[in-house]
C-alpha cells in the first residue's frame, strides 16, 4: 500500500520545523517498508499545530500536529494501523477552528500541490480565466464590480473602479503590478497564499490584464519572504510551460507575461507611489498624486496595482461567484476578509471568515486568549499603523467603516495580541520610531516629526514635565495626520494616539473613564 | 569573509551587470545580483552600475543608500536576524533581542569586531502567529525560546 502525505513547505511550518518532520517521516518509511508519495503543499494556517501532517484517507484527510520529529514513527504506526495516537485531529475539515471559516481565497491553501499547475486545474483553478477569455473587457469589470471587491492591501478602494479607470485610459503599453510587500507587522496571508496557491495570484494578475489591456505585469515581493518569491517563480515558469502565460495565452489572441522584482528591506515601497520607483530602479520616494496610477503608473503608463489578496480573489469571481462573492459581509465591506491572529495568543493563524465578526470573537473565541495565559490587555489590528483596542472596544465589527468610526483600521487585517504585561508608552514609541526608520523622507511632518515624537514620548516616560509633553505630543500628531503625504506619517499618529487615549496610566496618567465607569 | 559569497572580482561584477542591464528599472536588480554574489556592494561598484544604465553615479548610490537591505561592507560570517517588530515584541522579543546582545557582546544592528557574526533587526518575517521569529543565514526559526536562542547563538559563533 502506497500512503499518501501532505506536509506543508509553508515558511511558517518550516519555521517550526516542517522540514524536519518530512525528512523523518521518509526515514522511518523505509525502515518500516512502507511506500509513500509526500506532497509539501501550503500550511492550512493553524499554526498552532504545526508542522501538521496529513494522511489521505477513503474518508477524508486526517491530520496529525503539532509533530516533533520525535513523533513520526508512532504517527506512522498509527496511521497503518488506523489507531489513535495523541496528536491525532481527525479529519483536517473536521477541525473546528478550520470548519467555521468561509474559506473562499483560502480554499485550495494547504490542499494543493503549489508546484502543479495541473492540480491547481483539478481543483477549480483557471476556470476564472477560462471564462474570462470568452468576455468583454467590461463584462469582466462589472462582474468585478458586482462582487464588490475592495482593495485588500489596505486602503479599501473597490477594485473594478480601478480597473475601470485603467481600461478607459489611452495608452500603448499598460501595466499590471501585484503589491507582495506585505510589510504589515503581524500579517502574512499574501505570503501563504504566493506560497501554498501561486497560481492563483497569477490566474488573478492574467484576468486584470485581459480586462485592462495591460500585457506586462510585475509582482513586487519582499525581500524577506525568500519561500515566496521561490514559490511565485516556479509557478510562473509553470504557467508559461502550460500556455497560461507568454504569447497567446490559453490559445486567445491575448499576451501577458510576469516578472517577479524583490524588495530590499523598505516598508514604505508598499505605499504604491513607492513601489512604482522602487520597480523603475529609484529610491523608494512617495509620489504626489495626482496623477493617479490608473492614469500614469509605472513608467508613467497607465497602471493597476492591487493586493496579492485582492488578485486572488479574481478567479473565483470570474468563475461565476461574484454574486456568491457580494453576498457575504456586512455594509459596503463585502466577501470575506482573511484576518490573521498573531503575536500572543494561543491559537494564532489564518482565519478567513466573511466581515462583520467582531474583534471580540476573534481574539476570545477564536484565538483562544493569550499563549501566555495572561489576561489579554491591548490588541493591535491593521499593522504598525493600526490603532491599538482595548477589551472596551471588543465589539467592533470587522468593517471598514465601523472601524474607521473608531479610529481603527482594518488594514490588511492583522491582529495582533497583548498580555497585560504590555507596556502601553513602550509601544507608542516603537510605533514613532518605526515611523523614523522607515519615512521615505519626503515630508518633514514624518521624517522629523517622528523623530521628535520619539524623544517626546522618551520625555514623557521619564516623567519630565509629563502633561506638558502629552499636549506637545498630541499637537504633533495632529501636524503629522494633517502634513504628511502618505499614510505612514499620516496614520502613526493612530496607534501613538489610541495607546495615549485608551492606556493612560502607562504614561503616568489617570486611569481612563472607560474602564473607570465599570 | 560571509560563508557561500566569492571574493569581489570587478571582472565578474561587470559580467553580472551585462546580463541584467536590459531590464526594465534594472537597478535594483543589479544590486541583489551583486550582493548576492559578494555578500555586499562595494563601493567600485557604483560607478560601474551608473556607467551601464546611462544613470548618474550620485543616483545609483541614492538607490543603494536607500535600501536596508543593501551592504557597502561584508557582514559577519554568520547573519542573525531578530524579528522587532510589534507581534514578535507581544511575545517577549525585546527581551531576547537583550539575551543575543549579553551573550553576543554586541549591539543589534551591528557585525561583531572579529568579523564572525552580524546581529541585525528585521521588522516581520511573517511568522507572526509562532512569534518570536528569527533567521539564521536565511534559515528561518518560530517559537523562538531562551533555550532555542541559545543554541542558535553558539551556532552563530562557530
Ligand atoms: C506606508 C504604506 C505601506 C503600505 N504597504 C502595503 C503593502 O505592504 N501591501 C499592499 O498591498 N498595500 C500596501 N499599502 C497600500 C498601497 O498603497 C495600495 O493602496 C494597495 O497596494 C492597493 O491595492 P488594493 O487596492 O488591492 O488594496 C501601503 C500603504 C502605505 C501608505
Ligand atoms: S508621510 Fe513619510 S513616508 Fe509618506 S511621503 Fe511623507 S515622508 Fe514619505
Ligand atoms: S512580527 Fe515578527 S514575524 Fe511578524
Amino acid at each position: 500500500m502506497k500512503l499518501k502525505i501532505f506536509i506543508p513547505r509553508d515558511a511558517g511550518a518550516i519555521a517550526v520545523g516542517a522540514d524536519e518532520v518530512a525528512l523523518e517521516l521518509e526515514l522511518c518509511a523505509r525502515k518500516r517498508g512502507v511506500s509513500l508519495e509526500v506532497v509539501r503543499t501550503g500550511s492550512r494556517g493553524l499554526y498552532w499545530l504545526e508542522p501538521m501532517l496529513e494522511v489521505s484517507t477513503g474518508a477524508g484527510r486526517i491530520a496529525f500536529g503539532p509533530l516533533t520529529p520525535g513523533d513520526v514513527g508512532s504517527v506512522l504506526d498509527a496511521i497503518a494501523a488506523d489507531g489513535p495516537h495523541p496528536l491525532r485531529l481527525g479529519l483536517t475539515e473536521q477541525i473546528p477552528w478550520l470548519k467555521r471559516q468561509t474559506r473562499l481565497t483560502f480554499a485550495r491553501c494547504g490542499v494543493i500541490d503549489p508546484r502543479s499547475v495541473e492540480d491547481y486545474r483539478v481543483h477549480g483553478g483557471y476556470e476564472g480565466l477560462e471564462r474570462a477569455l470568452a468576455l468583454t473587457s467590461e463584462a469582466i469589470i462589472d462582474d468585478v464590480i458586482k462582487s464588490g471587491l475592495r482593495g485588500r492591501g489596505g486602503a479599501g478602494f473597490p477594485t473594478g473602479i480601478k480597473w475601470r479607470t485603467v481600461a478607459q485610459a489611452n495608452a500603448v503599453q499598460k501595466y499590471i503590478c501585484c503589491n507582495a510587500d506585505e510589510g504589515d507587522s503581524g500579517t502574512f496571508a499574501d505570503r501563504m497564499v504566493m506560497e501554498g496557491d501561486p497560481y492563483m495570484v497569477i490566474e488573478g494578475m492574467t484576468i486584470a490584464g485581459i480586462a485592462v489591456g495591460a500585457t506586462r505585469g510585475y509582482i513586487y515581493i519582499r525581500s524577506e519572504y525568500p519561500h515566496a518569491v521561490e514559490a511565485i517563480n516556479a509557478a510562473i515558469a509553470g504557467a508559461r510551460r502550460a500556455g497560461y502565460l507568454g504569447p497567446g495565452i490559453g490559445r486567445s489572441r491575448h499576451d501577458f507575461d510576469i516578472e517577479v522584482r524583490v524588495g530590499a528591506g523598505a516598508y514604505i515601497c508598499g505605499e504604491e507611489t513607492a513601489m512604482l520607483e522602487s520597480i523603475e530602479g529609484k529610491r523608494g520616494v512617495v509620489r504626489a498624486k495626482p496623477p493617479l496610477p490608473a492614469h500614469k503608473g509605472l513608467f508613467g503608463q497607465p497602471t493597476v496595482i492591487n493586493n496579492v489578496l485582492s488578485f486572488a480573489a479574481i478567479p473565483f469571481i470570474l468563475a461565476g461567484g461574484a454574486q456568491a462573492y457580494a453576498d457575504c459581509g456586512m455594509g459596503r465591506s463585502r466577501g470575506t476578509k482573511p484576518i490573521q491572529l498573531g503575536g500572543n495568543i494561543k491559537h494564532g493563524g489564518l482565519f478567513e471568515v466573511a466581515f462583520g465578526i467582531t474583534l471580540g470573537e476573534l481574539v476570545d473565541d477564536i484565538g483562544g486568549g493569550t499563549a501566555s495565559g495572561r489576561p489579554v490587555r491591548a490588541v493591535q489590528v491593521g499593522g504598525p499603523l493600526g490603532a491599538y483596542f482595548p477589551r472596551e472596544l471588543f465589539d467592533t465589527p470587522f468593517d471598514y467603516e465601523a472601524f474607521a468610526a473608531r479610529s481603527g483600521l482594518v488594514g490588511h487585517g492583522g491582529v495582533v495580541v497583548f498580555d497585560d504585561t504590555v507596556d502601553m508608552a513602550k509601544q507608542a514609541r516603537f510605533a514613532m520610531q518605526f515611523c523614523a526608520i522607515e519615512s521615505c523622507g519626503k515630508c518633514t511632518p514624518c521624517r522629523i516629526g517622528s523623530q521628535r515624537g520619539v524623544e517626546t514620548i522618551d520625555k514623557i516616560i521619564n516623567g519630565d514635565r509629563a502633561s506638558q509633553n502629552i499636549a506637545l505630543l498630541e499637537d504633533l500628531c495632529q501636524t503629522m495626520k494633517l502634513g504628511s503625504l502618505c499614510a505612514l506619517g499620516g496614520f502613526v499618529p493612530y496607534p501613538v494616539l489610541s495607546a495615549l487615549k485608551h492606556f493612560p496610566e502607562d504614561f503616568g496618567l489617570a486611569p481612563p473613564r472607560l474602564q473607570a465607569a465599570e | 569573509m560571509a560563508l557561500g559569497y566569492e571574493a569581489w572580482d570587478s571582472e565578474r561584477a561587470a559580467e553580472i551587470i551585462a546580463e541584467l542591464k536590459s531590464h526594465e528599472g534594472a537597478t535594483l536588480v543589479i544590486l541583489h545580483a551583486l550582493q548576492e554574489a559578494f555578500g555586499y556592494v562595494p563601493q567600485d561598484a557604483i560607478p560601474m552600475i551608473a556607467l551601464a544604465l546611462n544613470l548618474s553615479r550620485a543616483e545609483v548610490h541614492g538607490v543603494f543608500t536607500f535600501y536596508h537591505d543593501f551592504r557597502k561592507a561584508p557582514a559577519g560570517r554568520h547573519v542573525l536576524k531578530l524579528c522587532s517588530a510589534e507581534a514578535c515584541q507581544s511575545a517577549g522579543s525585546d527581551a531576547l533581542a537583550a539575551r543575543a546582545e549579553s551573550t553576543l557582546g554586541m549591539t543589534l544592528g551591528e557585525t561583531r569586531a572579529d568579523g564572525v557574526v552580524s546581529l541585525e533587526p528585521v521588522y516581520c518575517l511573517g511568522l507572526c502567529a509562532t512569534a518570536p521569529s528569527a533567521m539564521l543565514d536565511g534559515r528561518l526559526i518560530g517559537r523562538l525560546d531562551a533555550t532555542r536562542l541559545d543554541a542558535l547563538l553558539v551556532e552563530a559563533q562557530r
